[in-house]
């Protein structure tokens, strides 16, 4: 597998468990940045930043990355890298694309969620049975996706009307949730503009309406892993398998057993993300619409330490940036480079104190510069804005690095019998 | 548990041979050999992780088939590793109950019993504490503790003192004596005589992969065993006449390494060796050798203090101008240091001497030099190889690292770093490594010896050093130590080295 | 040696019956027709096709090389696509200006680009040596920001050529020539096709008769070995992903100055993926990977014929590509594996009668 950090620098390593910063808990997190954006709007006027109907494009945009950063946890807690996530929801998008077209929209959910375990089922064959390296897997898998899709949505959409070669007709997205009453009252206190109340506001309104049955079970999925996988004795043998198969193999855990599960269940969830994006996000398949998403995924897997709580962090990060370029446009971007600022600022001087001089410094001087590219523009422009959520990735994923803990046993391979 | 007739083949080697043994209930039982004599594919038949191509196994007078560990723990057998099987990122109470849910759950009540088995026998374990912060003698209590939590009757164990310094040896022991009257049956593996003499009531000698005999304690001596045990004689790590000289080789001066949360990791440690000097380092694994070694071989730059090579300051130094400069470096774990393991033998020849002759003429790779010059290593150090085409990865052991040691000797080194030299090494690919060590000590090397093996540290060395948590604890004289002064030093049960 | 090659050849063979036995169910599946799809993709190439196929391989020959490079020492560049696609921009923004004359024009472009892919590269590069940042992620990022990064300075400084936008036309005396080497083509082979040959024959000089190659072939088999030999790794890691990168700026430039003259947003695009596909193929192996882009170019030729003399879609072909690399890869472990049982056992059979104390376990 790629070069190990700990081969390329031993000062890389992790911080000590008992040592590392008291956990702040998710809620905390996602208080301070509801805190921020809400200041940043009111200082800027720039009402799109966290209107209601961002909020909504954020949740359609949150959703597909967050399940594909929990396909790659499952993956990866297994001891099985998934890189091929991005083509296990392509896989998801065409099947969603078909069963949608022909059928109705949960027969094009559970399609989707197949179609992913497919594509898992080759990654486990291919890793786990024949112990090829986990990322030439995905890769291969990743090519063959493209290619399948493609060609399915040619021989299925061709002809048909409202489709094409490249895209089916639309799709019925799964019964939304409406609570019309609610949702209009929290539109008159958004409407007020006032600090914090009113974006509280937006919340409801975006929670209360056009709110997505698929949502909510995605929801109830992030939710059932973190059970499953730390509750239950079925988790505990699926996290040892990633910590050390060693240890399971001795104590008559069937290691390949419960990988291949885990990637299967990878691939479904993946799949389901796909499905995801063509049901509730575009209302069609395409070819490409995933558009590096699964990736994203990975990196909000990775930003959350592997754990769903932190994942679900960054996906919403990584979210709600997509739906910002995507809505709101030049304008509101631009108001978030004053956010970006305050952060890094906040940021750097907490590094200096820490005595980390020079990388205190170059947060500092990152945020001046954030502050007066905010202050000597009037808008970010369009192509700058479609590359957030990648820049996004970047940023994150570079500072994160030091109190990454990833499961022991994460990327190798494993043989039977190597035990002792 | 009676075993009659066992084999077991893998490809080109036959690890066991017509293996008879019979374990009494009750009894501690060990089984003395060598290393590389069979002893550890035999225990994992045992425990079920192989399965033998010959022989019959009955445990209380049953046949018994095991395909896997899980049936070995059907039958009561568990098995406490010499490599600990622990996953660090998880608790002791998820390592043990791991594999055994069924048993207690994995909550309250898996707790509970968990507690209860610590206290019956004094461990000293907290369930929901991470393995990884736990220490050696802890984490073997672990492993006992998880093939108690099975209720195993029959408790294996696989060099339990490898790690171990002679105080915890005596606390291991004092656990075992307590499972005993309670009724279980310990068998236990060991190439350490003096050890199973103290505990043992049966021993079964194997060699070359068979049993050879089947003795009590009280019937036979030290020496004999040793004698059964090896066949021949005993390699005698005994040092001659001085060849110590005046000038200076090494010299750390006060170097301290911190890690990135300011834990140090070398404390203040200062030493020196001169030319024909063998100086070793004793201690406990985890005590700070590992990052000894990466200092003087400049693969971590110390927080403090200086590196003089000669009178030269190297300190910040890399590791290539180290090399080129005369270090030579035998690394602890070969395989992932020392060799390519997909490469030809000739190409291995080439690592870490990338920059010089014979290998390399400017900037390109002298195939023919290389090849040359490995087949003159091959044949000096006894290097059993059909050809230097093959695959380091082929090679056993012992093999590997005569090979290391003959590359690392061609270069004329004035400095070698030899960290646990004959680690995993036959017998006699051992005395070789020292008749090596021992001439090149003659012709004015200056040797830095890393090692767990108290009498390779007391054969070979000059002088000994005692590490522990990073510091310099005390310093012998390899003439007049005995191995229990040095254990004192390395546990600190002396009262060296406490942190204040 | 026979034994050397059959087994050498054993795994691709394998991974293309494989392949074929795939495309023919998925073709039967789908209710197309099997002999039509045979026929089609087994014709023999018409002379403009054989210049097809000859420019389009060493295009994706060059792509592999580049992955190829990262590969061998365990980095997966992913980023071949967004480092061309800045490559190719920079080459052509320069060479549109015509500060220089002809021949010495396309010769500072192409060190622009180089650099230029070297950059983009060295960024991933950089990220994963400092914090850690895993390559296959950061390329990806690098990818998607180079497209929107390339479409705004073509927005601010290109120029509107028909419904696209275009950089300014490289002037005609910077155009490369074709090669008319095949008789009865209406086209012409590329005259930097040769870049790939030249590229190709110092990769394997590079990385099997040099130390540098030596260096790099040791810190992708096992860092932590080549730290120990005095080996600076992470220098190491960015001078791979910077090499790689200048590699894969290549890749853009034969159909720049020989075709299209420009870059533009209707640039080929792609190239970076069939790459990786083929440096997989082909096992890192500049010759492997030259029967792999040869290949692969051969696939999509003849395929484009498949929707008018078959009613196929020609993206069957892709499947077949992405089920080949799959198999392929399946393929060289089991071959791996069998190779390395095989030596083990007799390299002990050699040994057995002298040496009896075989070391048995640590």
């Amino acid at each position: 597998m790629t070069i190990a950090n700990d081969a390329l620098a031993p000062d890389l390593g992790q911080l000590p468990m008992d040592r590392r910063a008291r956990r702040i808990p998710v809620w905390a997190w996602l208080l301070v940045a509801f805190m921020l954006i809400s200041f940043a709007r009111v200082v800027t006027g720039s009402n799109e930043l966290d209107s209601a109907g961002t909020l909504r494009e954020a949740i359609t945009a949150f959703i597909p990355i967050a399940l594909a950063g929990l396909a790659g946890l499952w993956s990866e807690r297994a001891g099985v890298v998934n890189i091929g996530l991005e083509g296990m929801m392509i896989l998801g998008t065409i099947g969603a694309g078909y069963f949608g077209t022909f059928y109705g929209p949960w027969q094009a959910v559970i399609a989707a969620m197949v179609f992913g375990a497919v594509g898992g089922a080759l990654h486990a064959l291919a890793t786990v049975v024949f112990g090829v390296d986990h990322i030439v897997s995905g890769v291969a898998i990743n090519i063959m996706a493209v290619g399948v899709a493609a060609f399915l949505a040619d021989l299925w959409f061709s002809g048909l009307q409202g489709g094409g070669p490249t895209q089916s007709p639309p799709v019925e997205g799964p019964a939304s949730i409406n609570l019309t009453g609610v949702s209009d009252w929290a539109k008159t206190v958004e409407d007020k503009h006032w600090f914090a109340v009113s974006d509280l506001a937006s919340v409801v309104g975006a929670l209360t309406h056009d709110l997505s049955l698929l949502t909510v079970v995605s929801v109830l999925l992030v939710l059932a892993t973190y059970l499953i996988l730390w509750k239950t004795s079925f988790g505990l043998r699926l996290r040892s398998c990633g910590e050390s198969p060693g240890a399971a193999e001795t104590l008559g855990v069937n290691v390949y057993r419960y990988k291949i599960y885990a990637v299967l269940v990878s691939g479904a969830i993946a799949g389901l993300a796909g499905g995801f994006i063509v049901l509730v996000g575009a209302g069609l398949y395409q070819n490409g619409i995933t558009n590096g998403r699964g990736y994203i995924g990975l990196a909000a897997m990775i930003f959350g330490n592997w754990r769903p709580g932190g994942m679900l962090l960054g996906a919403a990060l990584f979210g709600y940036t997509d739906a910002l370029q995507l809505r709101a446009g030049g304008g509101a971007v631009h108001a978030l480079l004053i956010v970006i600022a305050i952060v890094l600022l906040v940021y750097g001087i907490f590094q200096l104190r820490k005595g980390a001089r020079v990388a205190g410094i170059v947060t500092v001087v990152a945020a001046v510069l954030f502050a007066l590219w905010f202050f000597l523009t009037k808008e970010v422009p369009a192509d700058f804005t479609r590359m957030t959520p990648y820049v996004a990735t970047l940023f994150v994923l570079a500072f994160s690095a030091q109190r990454l803990r990833m499961p022991a046993a994460d990327g190798l391979r494993y043989r039977r019998g190597e035990a002792g | 548990m009676r075993l009659r007739g066992i084999g077991k083949r893998f490809p080109g080697v036959v690890a066991n041979h017509d293996i008879d043994i019979d374990v009494r209930a009750g009894t501690v039982h060990a089984v003395v050999g060598e290393n590389g004599a069979g002893k550890s594919t035999l225990m994992k038949i045992l425990y079920g992780v192989q399965k033998p191509d010959d022989g019959t196994i009955e445990v209380n007078g049953a046949p018994a088939t095991m395909s896997s560990p899980a049936d070995a723990i059907k039958l009561g057998i568990g098995m406490v590793f010499q490599h600990f099987m622990l996953a660090d990122n998880l608790t002791v109470l998820e390592n043990v109950v791991l594999g055994a849910e069924k048993l207690y759950g994995i909550g309250d009540k898996a707790r509970a019993k968990v507690e209860e088995i610590s206290r019956t026998y004094g461990f000293g374990l907290d369930p929901d504490q991470l393995v990884e912060g736990l220490g050696v003698g802890e984490r073997q209590r672990v492993e006992i503790l998880k093939v108690l939590y099975r209720g195993a009757k029959v408790i294996i164990l696989d060099e339990p003192t490898a790690v171990l310094v002679p105080q915890e040896v005596d606390a291991l022991f004092a656990n075992l004596r307590e499972l005993k009257k309670e009724g279980h049956t310990l068998i236990f593996i060991s190439h350490k005589l003096d050890e199973v003499l103290a505990v043992a009531d049966d021993i079964t000698v194997v060699r070359r992969g068979t049993t050879v005999a089947s003795v009590r304690p009280a019937d036979v001596t030290s020496r004999k065993l040793a004698e059964l045990m090896v066949g021949s004689e005993l390699p005698s790590p005994n040092t001659e006449e001085s060849t110590v000289t005046d000038e200076e080789m090494l010299e750390l001066d006060h170097v301290t390494l911190e890690d990135a949360s300011a834990r140090k990791l070398l404390d203040d440690v200062s030493l020196r060796i001169r030319r024909g000097e063998v100086l070793g380092v004793a201690g406990v694994e985890g005590n700070g050798q590992t990052e000894l070694t990466e200092v003087v071989m400049g693969m971590r730059h110390p927080t403090r203090g200086h590196v003089e090579l000669a009178d030269a300051d190297i300190t910040g130094w890399s590791t290539k101008k180290r090399r080129e400069s005369g270090i030579g470096y035998i690394p602890e774990d070969r395989h992932r240091h020392g060799l390519l393991l997909d490469s030809p033998l000739w190409e291995n020849r080439i690592l870490g001497h990338q920059t010089r002759e014979p290998s390399v003429k400017g900037m390109w790779i002298d195939r023919a030099g290389a090849r040359k010059d490995s087949e003159r290593i091959v044949e000096g150090y006894d290097v059993r190889t059909p050809s230097i085409e093959t695959t380091a990865r082929a090679l056993s052991g012992g093999n590997q690292q005569k090979f290391i040691v003959g590359r690392e000797m061609s270069s004329d080194p004035v400095l070698l770093v030899a960290s646990h030299p004959t680690r995993g090494v036959d017998v006699g690919a051992q005395a070789a490594i020292w008749d090596h060590i021992r001439d090149a000590r003659r012709r004015g090397l200056a040797v830095l010896l890393i090692s767990a093996d108290l009498d390779e540290l007391i054969g070979l060395s000059d002088s000994i050093k005692v590490i522990l948590r990073g510091r310099f604890v005390g310093d012998f004289d390899p003439q007049s130590v005995t191995p229990e002064q040095l254990g004192s030093a390395m546990t600190g049960a002396d009262g060296a080295g406490k942190e204040d | 040696m026979l034994k050397r090659i059959v087994i050498g050849a054993a795994a691709p063979v394998l991974a293309i019956v494989i392949a074929m036995v795939i495309t023919i169910v998925i073709l039967l599946m789908s209710g197309n027709s099997v002999s039509g799809f045979m026929s089609t993709i087994f014709s023999a190439p018409g002379p403009r096709n054989v210049v097809n196929i000859i420019n389009n391989s060493s295009v994706l020959y060059l792509s592999a090389l580049a992955a190829a490079i990262g590969f061998r020492m365990n980095l997966f560049n992913i980023g071949v696509e967004g480092q061309y696609r800045v490559a190719v921009f920079a080459a052509a923004a320069f060479a549109g200006q015509g500060w220089l004359p002809g021949p010495l024009n396309v010769a500072v472009a192409f060190v622009v680009a180089i650099l230029s892919g070297a950059l983009w590269a060295a960024i991933a590069g950089v990220l994963k040596v400092t914090r850690g940042v895993s390559e296959v992620i950061s390329t990806i990022m690098l990818n998607a920001i180079a497209v929107s990064l390339t479409a705004y300075l073509l927005r601010k400084w290109g120029h509107v050529v028909g419904n696209s936008l275009q950089t300014k036309a490289v002037p005609k005396d910077s155009w490369v020539p074709g090669l008319d080497v095949i008789p009865g083509a209406p086209n012409e082979v590329l005259g930097l096709t040769l870049v790939a040959v030249l590229a190709g024959v110092a990769y394997w000089v590079l990385l099997n008769r040099s130390r540098f190659g030596f260096e790099l072939r040791a810190t992708g088999s096992s860092a932590t070995a080549a730290v120990a030999s005095g080996i600076d790794v992470r220098r190491m890691v960015v001078t791979a992903m910077i090499i790689s990168g200048g590699i894969a700026a290549l890749v853009g430039l034969p159909l720049l100055f020989g075709d299209t003259h420009s870059y533009g947003t209707t640039f080929q695009s792609g190239l970076g993926f069939a790459g990786i596909a083929v440096a997989l193929l082909g096992r890192n192996n500049p010759v492997g990977i030259a029967f792999g882009s040869l290949l692969f170019a051969f696939l999509v030729e003849q395929s484009s014929l498949l929707e008018i003399n078959a009613g196929i879609s020609n993206d069957i072909v892709s499947i077949t590509q992405g089920v080949l690399v799959l198999s392929v890869v399946v393929a060289y472990e089991i071959v791996r594996r069998y190779r390395q049982a095989a030596e083990q056992r007799s390299v002990a059979e050699q040994l057995a009668p002298v040496d009896t104390k075989q070391e048995v376990a640590a």
